[in-house]
């Protein structure tokens, strides 16, 4: 037998080698594919936006000189008492149980150091992240694992959770092996199942149920706390408008690109529209009631350096969020503990195996002797230096641009490089003072 | 006792001031009058306080409730005594969809009936239901004790996890992963508690107990249709 001819393997463009491989699976076990990470295919984001930097028309600030600031205000609209956070990139809600409690930490100090907010998460606010980060906003989800009234009044914020970037519509899921007793203690269930969490709220569906939870939680806390309403990115449009008559502070609109601790493939890779096309709406949906920077907008779903937060707060965003990114700085996907990553049947840089308990870095791990893998001092550390990267990075856009504050990046910064980007951001396309759909 | 007329005050000055008497020993006792089903009446207190209100109430009365027991002397809205902690809340009437959800602790006693999704999602709280429930109640129950004395809508205890359900009439149909089983004397006597300190007199040999089959637990493929 000869060797077989390179040129005769075509591999099928319908069929490639990803997609075999999941039939397979498929076909071996009759279930979905469930992972963490966020989607995988190439979609129109902001790598598609480019700033156009000054010129004879504008003047650019002195680098190193003349200030840039990068200040933000959230929940001005009914909170007694707003945030005030010294950059506008604050770290997503990711649970204990999900995470592990160094991680959770981690997240914590670097927060606390760069003078933002950290998100608890499906489970519960931990003792270690509520002493850890000054500015802790607390998630109220549909499962109400560990919901408690007193952590409500010791937060700094409050964030309704409607929906995911990566799954709008769907509930969670956390496999059994990540169930240690801690975790089922917190959650008040059984340990080791697979647990379920509700994709609807237990007690309201609905805009106008939600201005009277809202109603609720502002009495509980006394009208102090700015509340802020997550939503996937599914109709942005409607859904900032409805979150706005609602009664948020805040909203989080979370894009398709965000990241999650376990959820099914099909729903992150199918499900919702990418974050920047549902920030121009958002944005747009604000405009048109009046209240764009008085309900501030947080966006969040693939952010992943400063040039990504100056694109999304020049089309109208007033803070970011991350996930993925916060995850990756503290070591997820890094060339260490190789062995381990091949134990789950993957490769540094393709990892999405969260979902397995057996992170190889120790971030999303209940496993002691795995989670040892990150000591929450070294975390914070390297989270708070990619923070401070970011910013910089932020700052010297918004000076290019001549800008004295991040906040006053704006649409007209910016041009699109392709024409997808250019339709779905609003931006004319590069060259061209034309924006698809609008003449 | 100090009574508040809401029609006057508003609910916000009267949660306002429930939390800030907390720990005045003369206010330990208060009537609430004219509530018109306002929303949110006396959520979040965390004291033991007694409250007692005076005609019907919207939603999430007694909403988050600690330590406090709270008396509506009429109908409820959605969500009364949502995510309760402990204390009791007590309705003389009936009480609309979700009550009792999430509930990590306490009792909360309806002597009427209740809506859909009674108990949905319950974490140890009891509910002691003197009439009926609507469907899906005890839906994800999670622990705590759900007796109904009366009838239980269809799908009753849909992918219950540990909770125990208790009922006296019959359920119109059970939901997923919901089964019976065996009442045993263990199972009367925790049943016979809860109705005594609910204070509605019934026989608990009439209940029939119900809970998880368990098989939900983890994913089987034999078992998809269920999901
Ligand atoms: C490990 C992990 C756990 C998460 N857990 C939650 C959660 O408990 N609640 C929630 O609203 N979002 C959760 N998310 C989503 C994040 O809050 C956020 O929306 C997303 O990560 C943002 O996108 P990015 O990952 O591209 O930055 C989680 C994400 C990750 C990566
Ligand atoms: S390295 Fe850890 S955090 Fe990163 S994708 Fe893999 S399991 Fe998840």
């Amino acid at each position: 037998m000869g060797a077989v001819d390179p040129g005769r393997l075509r591999p099928s463009h319908t069929f490639p080698a990803h997609v075999l491989a999941e039939i397979h699976r498929a076909a071996d076990q009759g279930v979905y594919e469930i992972r963490g990470f966020g989607t995988k295919r190439p979609l129109p984001g902001f790598d598609d936006l480019v700033f156009l930097g000054a010129s004879m028309s504008r003047y650019p600030l002195e680098g190193y000189r003349e200030r840039c600031d990068t200040g933000v205000t959230l929940g001005t609209r009914f909170a007694s008492k707003p945030l005030h956070l010294k950059i506008p990139i604050t770290i997503a809600g990711m649970s204990f149980g999900a995470l592990g409690a160094n991680a959770k930490e981690a997240i914590g100090r670097a927060c606390t150091a760069m003078g933002t907010s950290s998100t608890t998460g499906d489970g519960g606010m931990t003792e270690e992240e509520r002493q850890s980060s000054e500015t802790l906003v607390y998630q109220l989800l549909p499962s109400r694992y560990g919901m408690n009234p007193d952590d409500l009044r010791r937060a700094d914020a409050i964030e309704i959770v409607v929906g995911q970037g990566a799954k709008p519509g769907g509930g969670g899921v956390l496999l059994g092996q990540k169930i240690t007793e801690r975790v089922a203690g917190m959650r008040g269930l059984p340990e080791g199942i697979d647990q379920r969490s509700a994709c609807r709220h237990p007690d309201w569906t609905g805009p106008d149920d939600l201005a009277i939870k809202i109603q609720e939680l502002r009495e509980i806390t006394g009208w102090e706390k700015p509340i802020y309403v997550k939503i996937g990115a599914s109709r942005p449009t409607y859904d900032a408008a409805l979150a706005v008559k609602a009664g948020a502070d805040v909203i989080v609109l979370d894009g398709m690109q965000g990241g999650t601790a376990a959820t099914q493939d099909v729903f992150i890779e199918h499900v919702g529209i990418p974050t920047m096309p549902a920030l121009r709406q958002a944005v747009e949906a604000l405009q048109a009631l009046d209240v764009h920077r008085e309900v501030q907008l947080i966006v969040s779903g693939g952010i992943r350096s400063g040039a990504d937060v100056a694109k999304a707060l020049a089309l109208g965003a007033d803070a970011v969020s991350i996930g993925s990114a916060a995850m990756v700085a503290l070591g997820c996907n890094k060339a260490v503990h190789v062995e381990d990553y091949r134990a789950l049947g993957t490769e540094p840089g393709y990892c999405h195996h969260c979902h397995t308990g057996r992170c190889p870095v120790g971030v999303t791990t209940q496993d002691p002797e795995l989670e040892a893998r990150l000591r929450p001092e070294q975390g914070a550390r390297w989270l708070r230096n990619y923070l401070t990267a970011m910013v910089l990075e932020l700052q010297t856009i918004a000076r290019a641009n001549g800008k004295s504050h991040v906040l006053n990046l704006e649409p007209e910064d910016l041009a699109a490089l392709t024409v997808e980007a250019a339709a779905m951001a609003g931006i004319p396309l590069a060259g061209t003072d034309w924006i698809p759909g609008r003449g | 006792m100090r009574t508040v007329d809401l029609a006057a005050t508003g609910v916000r000055e009267l949660n306002r001031r429930l939390r800030s008497a907390a720990d005045d020993p003369s206010a330990q006792s208060w009537l609430v009058t004219n509530p018109k089903g306002a929303h949110a009446i006396a959520a979040g207190l965390t004291r033991p306080v007694r409250i007692q209100i005076d005609g019907h109430v919207g939603y999430y009365c007694a909403g988050m409730n600690q330590a406090a027991a709270v008396t509506i002397d009429g109908h409820c809205g959605t969500g009364v005594a949502e995510n309760i902690m402990s204390g009791l809340v007590r309705v003389r009437g009936n009480a609309s969809q979700s009550a009792g959800a999430s509930g990590h602790g306490g009792l909360l006693v309806i002597e009427g009936n209740a809506g859909p999704r009674c108990g949905i999602s319950m974490k140890g709280v009891d509910i002691v239901v003197g009439g009926k429930t609507g469907h899906m109640s005890g839906f994800m129950a999670q622990s705590g004790n759900l007796v109904v004395c009366g009838d239980a809508g269809h799908d009753l205890g849909d992918s219950i996890y540990e909770a125990a359900i208790y009922v006296g009439g019959s359920p119109a149909s059970l939901g997923a992963d919901c089964v019976e089983k065996d009442m045993t004397r263990k199972h009367r006597s925790r049943l016979r508690d809860l109705l005594s300190r609910a204070g509605i007199e019934i026989d608990p040999d009439r209940f029939r107990r119900f809970g998880s089959a368990r098989k939900l637990y983890h994913f089987r493929v034999d078992h998809a249709d269920a999901y």
